[in-house]
């Protein structure tokens, strides 16, 4: 009986939460975070179990209100989306326990809207990657950008002004996708996936099909922030306050890539967007462009969270470039890349957010030898979740930077094999420069109170931070360990016939 | 070709409009005129989906013997019309929202103007 209802219950939980926080908030503040992390758990224990029932017994579809799909709005759970459910509601999980205490500092006054908006914020990423119908997409992708704005700008000083920025260039990206759908719809008649999916091989030679494609392709890479339409990402990614980028930063994004995946392989078809059009191979290449733009800026930032917010654009980059390959090896790199970096994203977000609460910022220029002495198991997971983005085997990193590789030389382009190749180079330049800060340089304000006999204390951040970074930075161990079990359930997550 | 550009003369004024809007949102200084290049812009692809739901001599979708007599092709297609409805209340949210922001941007800076922020930020 659950299982049927599954794809309806778990964005409805999140919904409920929003509205219920608010108005038990009113009762007692302190109630606001067990409830929210109650629904997390909750609809992070159900997407398991969801995943697991999809994977053994297939797709399941849920008509809200009864309709039958052409006329009524379907749910999709099927091996991609309840796998990207069950990714998002996992590391939510972690990052809302890790958050507890910068929102209790941050945001004092503002927990009950901030964990509402949160659930807010959820709603709408589940209900992208569930839902089965084109508008029901844009209206999800609406409800997860207000909350998004709203969640950014309660940040530092300058917050609004980028959540401002934000908003502008993310509902012109938003637009152009209703745009995108307007075309389509009109051409085909229907606004269901799988039925478009069916009936886009009949009319796919008119121009009006190709035109909206490209719409919708601006339209999720700007809310994926591929490279020209990154511009939003790395100022929103700062000025947040540590809970808003450590949720934002490791989902975010993915969320839009996998619509992007999710209307290219499995509504349009990936024959149609990168063999009988170039959209592809100009999707690899704006990847491309992303992946060493993002590197070389990331190198150029003196700020923790800046170098990581254009890291993403980079490891964003990844994703694109298995999207663009269009091949199988291309979308085990693209679906693994998702799950491997949302990981490691957040627990880097985690360790600029540990260090801000106990030092008050997190410039890369500070770092020295005490910070291993003071943070020892901070700084551990730093160098775990480190060496995983540049990519060194049996860590996560490795391994869909690997499929990435192979996707490059089954489709003979050696372009793109460089850029992941010097990209890695990259990567190790920008994270080893703070490992070689944190473990072998020596403290300088010893020699300036010219006694090198005081012992620095051990003064790690509380548990409630500090296991949630444990937890994923052993995550990303184990993900890499298991890549084989992990790759024999994406294959089964393919379109049909790649 | 004069067909064309008569025939399709809805259109040309959506696409005016649309870049009206995009005008708007990257030439204006004023934050608040970029949020009024952005509404314009919304508008403009809600009148899109209006118009494209209409049909030559077509009434109203509403099931009732005195307006016509059933067929299907006698009625207007009433789905864009519902779909333009979710959009202009999604519309009416993000101007909410930025409204918010701006009134805080003011709070903090004491001007709306783009250059004399990002001189202030510094």
């Amino acid at each position: 009986m659950i299982e049927r209802n599954l794809p309806a219950i778990i964005p409805l939980i999140f919904l409920a939460s929003a509205l219920l926080i608010p108005i038990l908030g009113l009762w007692k503040k302190r109630i606001s975070f067990p409830l929210a992390i109650f629904a997390t758990l909750f609809s992070a224990s159900l997407s398991v179990y969801g995943f697991i029932y999809v994977i053994i017994n297939g797709t399941v579809r849920y008509n809200f209100g009864g309709w039958i799909p052409p006329i009524g709005i379907e749910y999709v759970y099927d091996p991609l989306s309840s796998f990207v459910v069950l990714v998002i509601n996992f590391v939510t999980l972690v990052v809302l326990t890790h958050s507890y205490i910068p929102v209790t500092i941050d945001l004092e006054v503002k927990q009950t809207a901030y964990y509402s908006v949160v659930m807010l914020l959820l709603l709408g990423f589940n209900g992208m990657i569930i839902t089965g119908d084109l508008f029901n997409l844009y209206v999800f992708i609406e409800i997860s950008s207000l909350a998004g704005y709203a969640l950014i700008a309660v940040g530092e000083k300058k917050a609004p002004f980028a959540a401002f920025r934000y908003l502008i260039i993310g509902t012109i990206g938003a637009s152009f996708y209703l745009l995108g759908i307007g075309y389509l719809y009109f051409m085909s008649g229907t606004l269901n996936m799988s039925e478009l999916a069916a009936i886009l091989p009949m009319i796919k030679e008119s121009p009006t099909i190709l035109v909206a494609l490209i719409l919708i392709v601006v339209a999720l890479g700007v809310k994926m922030a591929i490279f020209p339409m990154h511009g939003w990402l790395p100022d929103s990614y700062t000025y947040a306050p540590t809970s808003t980028s450590s949720l934002i930063a490791p989902i975010g994004t993915k969320v839009g890539a996998y619509a992007m995946m999710r209307l290219l392989f499995f509504v349009f078809g990936a024959e149609y967007f990168s063999k009988e059009l170039p959209v592809g191979d100009l999707i690899a290449i704006f990847a491309c462009g992303g992946i060493i733009f993002g590197s070389v800026m990331a190198i150029a930032q003196k700020e923790l969270k800046r170098m990581l917010a254009y890291s993403s654009i980079a490891q964003i980059g990844y994703i694109g470039l298995g999207i663009g390959l269009a091949n199988p090896f291309g979308f085990i790199g693209a679906v693994l890349h998702l799950l491997n970096h949302s990981f490691m994203k957040a627990t880097l977000f985690f360790i600029a957010g540990n260090l801000r609460n106990k030092t008050g910022n997190s410039d890369i220029t500070l770092f020295d030898d005490s910070y291993r002495k003071k943070y020892p198991w901070t700084m551990a997971s730093f160098t775990i979740a480190a060496l995983s983005m540049i990519g060194l085997p049996p860590l996560a990193g490795f391994f869909s930077k690997w499929y990435l590789v192979l996707g490059t030389i089954e489709n003979s382009k050696w372009l793109y094999l460089a850029v992941i190749l010097i990209s890695s180079l990259l990567n190790a330049i920008y994270f080893f420069r703070i490992i070689e800060k944190v473990y072998m340089k020596s403290p300088t304000q010893s020699k300036d109170s010219g006694t090198n006999n005081f012992e620095i204390k051990r003064d790690e951040v509380s548990a409630s931070m500090l296991i949630p970074t444990m937890i994923l930075a052993a995550g990303l161990i184990v993900i890499g360990l298991l890549n084989v079990v992990i790759v024999n359930q994406i294959y089964k997550m393919m379109p049909v016939g790649m | 070709m004069l067909d064309f550009i008569a025939g399709h003369y809805d259109y040309w004024f959506i696409i005016l409009l649309l870049i009206i809007g995009l005008y708007g949102m990257i030439m204006k200084k004023n934050l608040v005129k970029k949020l009024i290049g952005m509404t314009i812009f919304q508008a403009a692809i809600i009148l899109f989906y209006i118009s494209g739901a209409i049909k030559a001599d077509a009434t109203v979708p509403i099931l009732s013997d005195s307006i016509s007599n059933g067929q299907p092709a006698n009625y207007i297609n009433p789905l864009p019309h519902a779909l333009m409805l979710t959009a202009i209340v999604v519309g009416v949210a993000t101007v909410g929202v930025a409204f918010a922001l701006l009134i805080q941007i003011y709070k903090r800076y004491n001007t709306l103007n783009e250059q004399e922020l990002i001189e202030r930020m510094k």
